[in-house]
């Protein structure tokens, strides 16, 4: 454990070095989600300029909902994005090899190659709208359901990453890292709406087998509905998040058995 | 100019086999491309049971066809893959081959683009018809044979302004090596603006005034408008003409940094 913290720790200076290299790119990145996270915003401003709520959601109960996403994504993609965005890479051009030769655990090595720290500003702003919405909503956190919205947040990375990285790791099969992304992406898509929209199958299957809706808001209703009891919610969040990480394993085991590397 | 026309006829040809190769990405493209629109379904059946009976003109019945003719015309006219394969045939030097070949790049990629376009709708298809008939209450087809031209016209405009939006971005890569930035800077832009995620005469007045002029407009929203009979007569004509004016600059730009970036261009690595 401790050799795999000391590894953790030299990638993440070998990441910071790197990203003070590229400074101009460390500024577009944090740009482009900020961009997209404007556009999230202007979206709820014109649904509420029709209505006054969705499903019983007031409009900044619904930014405080997309704020936590934005923090849960954005911390996701600040450690393992990219690494997974990359694993296609790796397994078409068969540089894989060298990560399983290496005497740590491969899905450790392949996941966690580098650190984005553009992302990490934008988890900032995501902290600063969450608090704004608290402020307008006129609800004060005490120190306990803050420690609960950060142990949820915590386990909605978890299942980000487990989404993703059993989405990638689909590429032992076909080759399109493209694809890959767009199907994270489209995925998450629905986090950021309240759940009480989804109904039947899909709600199931966005509950239990790709956990998603429940990612986001569990950790926004602790905050912004203070009145809803969040047990239920918390209990589903750790259930869902234990068994899709273990699925995942299972899934990269069974699909590193198929490799047989591309070159070399 | 048959013989020149039947070069670019084997490139489509060769586009499709290409394509088709990767099949199952499509199909698992598709699949998982199908969420966000059961979402936004969702969602709006929650809006709509808040807000009333209609919302900006729109009842449910006609918000949930939108939305599904915004995602067919998504899945027939928006480039997935070509800025990112230019760009990374500027980047590699892989674009000398294709300097030395007898063919204009334009025409070439714009033949890929679309055979890409057409075999990906080919494969979509069947669930395209099974998202539609599933909705079949809500699907109204325009009765005016002049509504389905217009359509039709402005679709075919549409696919040319984004495929030269995509061609021009990618033309960047002449002058700067990473171009991804750029291209989901543009991305966040085209997906709130074309109308994907709301229809855009929900914005307030004044924004939709501005909108209009807007290249982004042109690319979902209008021809959808179109199809549902909600832009008639005067206004169906200014937004063509509005359409076919980005095309041509579009068109333009695209050509212009095409000369330029040619000029530039250094085949690193080629």
């Amino acid at each position: 454990m401790s050799r795999y913290l000391a590894i953790y720790r030299l990638t993440f200076r070998n990441s910071l070095i790197r990203e003070m290299n590229f400074k101009a790119n460390f500024l577009l990145w944090m740009i482009v989600e900020f961009c997209w996270f404007i556009g999230q915003m202007a979206f709820i401003e014109v649904l509420y300029g029709h209505v006054d709520q969705i499903a019983g959601w007031t409009k900044w109960q619904l930014v405080c909902l997309v704020g936590t996403h934005q923090i849960i994504s954005q911390i996701f993609q600040g450690f393992f994005y990219i690494n997974l965005a990359n694993l296609p890479e790796l397994i078409r051009t068969g540089r894989l090899d060298i990560m399983l030769a290496l005497p740590v655990d491969a899905q450790f090595a392949v996941s966690t190659r580098q650190v984005s720290f553009d992302c990490f500003v934008n988890t900032l702003v995501g902290i600063g709208i969450v608090a704004l919405s608290l402020v307008k909503l006129g609800i004060t956190p005490d120190a306990w359901s803050i420690v609960l919205f950060l142990f949820a947040v915590m386990l909605g990375v978890a299942v980000h990453y487990a989404v993703m990285f059993s989405l990638a790791a689909v590429s032992f099969w076909m080759i399109r890292g493209q694809a890959l992304i767009h199907g994270y992406f489209n995925l998450f898509h629905i986090g950021r709406y309240p759940d009480v929209v989804f109904r039947g199958v899909f709600k199931f299957i966005f509950t239990w087998i790709m956990p998603i809706i429940l990612v986001s808001n569990v950790p926004a209703k602790l905050l912004a509905r203070p009145f809803e009891s969040p047990w239920a919610g918390l209990a589903t969040l750790i259930a869902a998040t234990a068994i899709v990480l273990g699925l995942t394993r299972v899934w990269w085991l069974f699909a590193l058995k198929r490799y047989s590397s591309a070159s070399s | 100019m048959t013989a020149r026309l039947a070069k670019y006829g084997k490139v489509f040809t060769i586009g499709l086999q290409n394509t088709f190769v990767y099949r199952w990405a499509f199909v698992l493209r598709s699949v998982v491309g199908i969420v966000p629109l059961i979402g936004t379904l969702f969602l709006w059946q929650g809006v709509f049971s808040s807000g009333g009976g209609s919302i900006a003109g729109y009842t449910f019945s006609a918000m949930i066809l939108y939305f599904a003719m915004t995602v067919l015309m998504e899945n027939l006219v928006t480039p997935t893959d070509d800025e990112w394969q230019i760009a990374g045939e500027i980047r590699d030097g892989r674009l000398s081959f294709l300097l030395l070949k007898p063919m204009n790049y334009l025409a070439y990629r714009f033949s890929l683009y679309a055979s890409y376009r057409l075999l990906y709708s080919a494969i979509l298809a069947p669930g395209i018809i099974i998202v539609f008939f599933t909705l079949r209450e809500y699907i109204v087809l325009p009765s005016n044979p002049a509504t389905w031209l217009a359509f039709a016209g402005s679709t075919i405009l549409a696919a040319l302004l984004q495929f030269f939006i995509a061609y021009t971005i990618a033309m960047l890569a002449f002058w700067i090596l990473e171009i991804s930035t750029i291209i989901f800077i543009t991305y966040s832009f085209e997906y709130f603006l074309s109308g994907r995620i709301f229809p855009l005469d929900m914005l307030p007045p004044w924004l939709s005034g501005v909108v209009k002029w807007a290249p982004f407009t042109y690319e979902l929203y209008f021809p959808v408008q179109i199809f549902m009979e909600r832009v008639k007569g005067a206004a169906l004509l200014e937004g063509l003409a509005i359409q076919a004016g980005w095309v041509v600059i579009m068109w333009a730009a695209a050509v212009t940094l095409w000369r330029r970036g040619v000029r530039k261009y250094q085949a690193v690595g080629g």
